[in-house]
């Protein structure tokens, strides 16, 4: 009964947001922005399957982001391939570049396997900086949208808004469901107990390997789908801060929740964009003139977020909600039934 | 003079001796994540930034108050030292009982705060350093010419790691610290102030980390960003080697800033991405790493 009520009010929810996100731009809400949060917003949720689910930190998941934009990129402006191939084609990297990191990171355990994802990462990165196909410093530019299975021309931001947006939705669904499914609930015996998870006869590295491969495809969709939405792919996107920006935005919307990532991901999007206008309205409110630099301090200022998360909030936003509502269910329940239920409870 | 494969012997001599001096940098660096993990159980990611604040804050003396090299050389690394410090009494102490993944997250935070800071004040571009007037110009060794200032690198800083290296395995406050890393319940019931140690133990390696620093600011550009990819890099040697022995780091970061060094002759473009190749294969072949214990 109450698990009924529960998941009726996440449906309510998830419906809410959904029509919320499905007619932004009636709203007059600027497409391009909402599909850069939605891109980080997947980027996010497949992240979290490894480490809210599986419990391994990947510091290197730029890697996928990033080589998949530039794959998808070079791939429909030089090769001229159709945007669904375009992303096929980012896919295909990621999963495969998932494939041999998640390989070797696994032999170690604990902070060693971050540490190892990371230096693999960096080591792309330096590709990425000296491979002719990349551009180098200036990236790869002017990513034509094509048209989608041919027939569907993507240059209207609305028409690529639905298109994105869909395919962010069915691949949202696709970790819902992959969390839901026994094979979600074996990583999550694996996050809990590793050892006991081994003693019942788990496949422990295969486990973690394919939960590997999949939040690295998962996010290589994601940055093949940037690339595409805004028509050029850059080193930013390969670099480590991405790496680090990602871990942000799980954490500051709640490890091993669903929507948390997405949360964080708006949340952290929305500082970037707006932190120079947060710090002009602050030195108008304040007097303090220093709030106007705030704009060029976003590395600053995220780094304090890092910090106040780790030490103070690690249940992130919607983790946080959770708690409370839980609270708030229990007292309820506690309060409204009659004298002596629990024991019946229990009988 | 040249050697079969058409590569002069000076400039093979010259890369080694600058592997060797980016070895030592790795070597120190790699001691100090290695000395503060085993008592911490923290992986400092802030340590490349910590070095970063070393090399800035002698440049940052000579610019405001003309202290010379060697004044700022023990004067820096008390700074930062003191900053580790505060850094563990105010925020590393909450987060030992959680898991591993909060003391990388909790030093990323710190590290992109440090960075972030002196980026506004002076920006991504260079501050030029010069060496010490005693240590300027080479020597002629007859074979090669030797610059002063990178002998006096490598010198000073095997002299560091192996002084560290025998207090921390011969001496009575070494005993202590290496049964901290083994059991601190046990030593704080021996009547060891074992939280203040581990304090110290932070403070000394960040001040470690920022004497690197130093030594780095005449030969590396000093810039809010040189410490970036290095920890990378350092991770990379830490991965390699493994924690579990001071001798080991120390051994590896000397060894592969020397490959690094050889790369940079014979291959050039793979030159900033070897160390990360050599751990691949380290892992294929070894995953505990050259001086690791299998758990």
């Amino acid at each position: 009964m109450l698990q009924n009520q529960n998941r009726r009010g996440q449906f309510a929810v998830y419906g809410v947001a959904l029509l919320a996100v499905l007619l932004a731009p009636a709203l007059g809400v600027y497409p391009v922005f909402v599909l850069k949060v939605l891109c980080f917003a997947l980027f996010a949720c497949a992240f979290n399957l490894l480490i809210g689910y599986t419990g391994l930190l990947s510091f290197g998941h730029a890697a996928f982001f990033g080589g998949a934009g530039y794959v998808a990129g070079h791939a429909m402006k030089e090769w001229g391939l159709t945007p669904a191939l375009g992303l096929l084609a980012g896919m295909a990297f990621a999963a495969l570049g998932g494939w041999a990191m998640g390989a070797l990171a696994i032999r170690r355990q604990g902070i060693y396997f971050s540490m190892i994802t990371l230096a693999l990462a960096q080591m792309l990165y330096f590709f990425c900086l000296q491979a002719p196909f990349t551009g180098g410093e200036d990236g790869i530019q002017g990513i034509p949208r094509g048209k989608l299975l041919g027939f569907l021309p993507l240059d209207s931001d609305l028409t690529l808004y639905y298109v994105v947006l869909a395919i962010v939705v069915v691949a949202f669904a696709l970790i819902v469901r992959t969390i839901h499914s026994p094979f979600g609930q074996i990583l999550k015996a694996i996050k809990e107990n590793e050892p006991r998870a081994v003693s019942l006869g788990y496949d422990v590295d295969r486990f973690k390997l394919l939960a590997f491969v999949l939040s690295a495809a998962l996010s290589g969709l994601a940055g093949s789908l940037k690339a595409l939405v805004l028509g050029f792919e850059t080193l930013t996107d390969v670099h480590w801060s991405m790496s680090g920006a990602v871990i942000l935005m799980t954490l500051v919307g709640g490890l091993g929740t669903l929507t948390g990532p997405i949360v964080g991901a708006l949340v952290v999007i929305a500082l970037e964009n707006k932190l120079g206008d947060l710090g002009m309205f602050l030195a108008n409110a304040t007097g303090v003139a220093w709030f106007n630099t705030l704009g060029e301090s976003v590395t600053m200022v995220t780094g304090i977020i890092f910090v106040i998360c780790v030490l103070t909030f690690r249940r992130g936003i919607v983790g946080e909600i959770i708690v409370v509502a839980d609270q708030w269910r229990a007292r309820r329940k506690t309060a409204t039934a009659p004298l002596g239920s629990h024991l019946v409870d229990r009988g | 003079m040249t050697f079969d494969i058409g590569i002069p012997l000076p400039a093979l001599l010259s890369q080694l001796l600058l592997g060797l001096v980016n070895g030592a940098f790795y070597a120190m660096l790699s001691l100090g994540l290695a000395v503060i993990f085993g008592l911490l159980n923290v992986i400092n990611f802030a340590h490349g930034a910590l070095f970063m604040l070393g090399a800035v804050l002698a440049w940052a003396g000579m610019e405001y108050a003309g202290l010379n090299y060697w004044v700022m050389l023990a004067l820096s690394p008390l700074l930062a030292g003191a900053l580790g410090v505060l850094i563990e009494k105010t925020l590393l102490r909450w987060i030992y009982k959680l898991d591993h993944i909060y003391g990388l997250l909790l030093t990323l935070g710190i590290t992109l705060v440090i960075e972030g800071v002196l980026r506004s004040i002076y920006g991504v571009s260079g501050l030029p350093y010069s060496p010490p007037e005693l240590l300027q110009g080479a020597t002629d060794l007859g074979f090669m010419m030797l610059p002063n200032y990178r002998a006096w690198v490598v010198v000073a800083s095997l002299v560091v790691c192996i002084a560290t290296w025998y207090t921390i395995e011969k001496t009575k406050l070494g005993a202590y610290l290496r049964a901290g890393t083994e059991n601190p319940k046990i030593v704080e019931a021996f009547g060891v102030n074992v939280p203040l140690m581990v304090t110290l133990t932070y403070g000394f390696g960040v001040a470690l980390a920022a004497f690197a620093g130093v030594l780095a600011a005449p030969v590396i550009q000093v810039s809010p960003l040189m410490g970036q990819n290095l920890i990378i890099v350092v991770f990379a040697v830490v991965v390699i080697g493994g924690m579990g022995s001071i001798m080991g780091s120390i051994l590896t970061g000397l060894g592969l800033g020397v490959i690094e060094g050889l790369t940079k002759v014979f291959y050039p473009e793979a030159s900033s991405t070897v160390v990360f190749f050599i751990m691949v294969i380290v892992l294929l072949l070894r995953p505990a790493g050259l001086f690791g214990k299998e758990k």
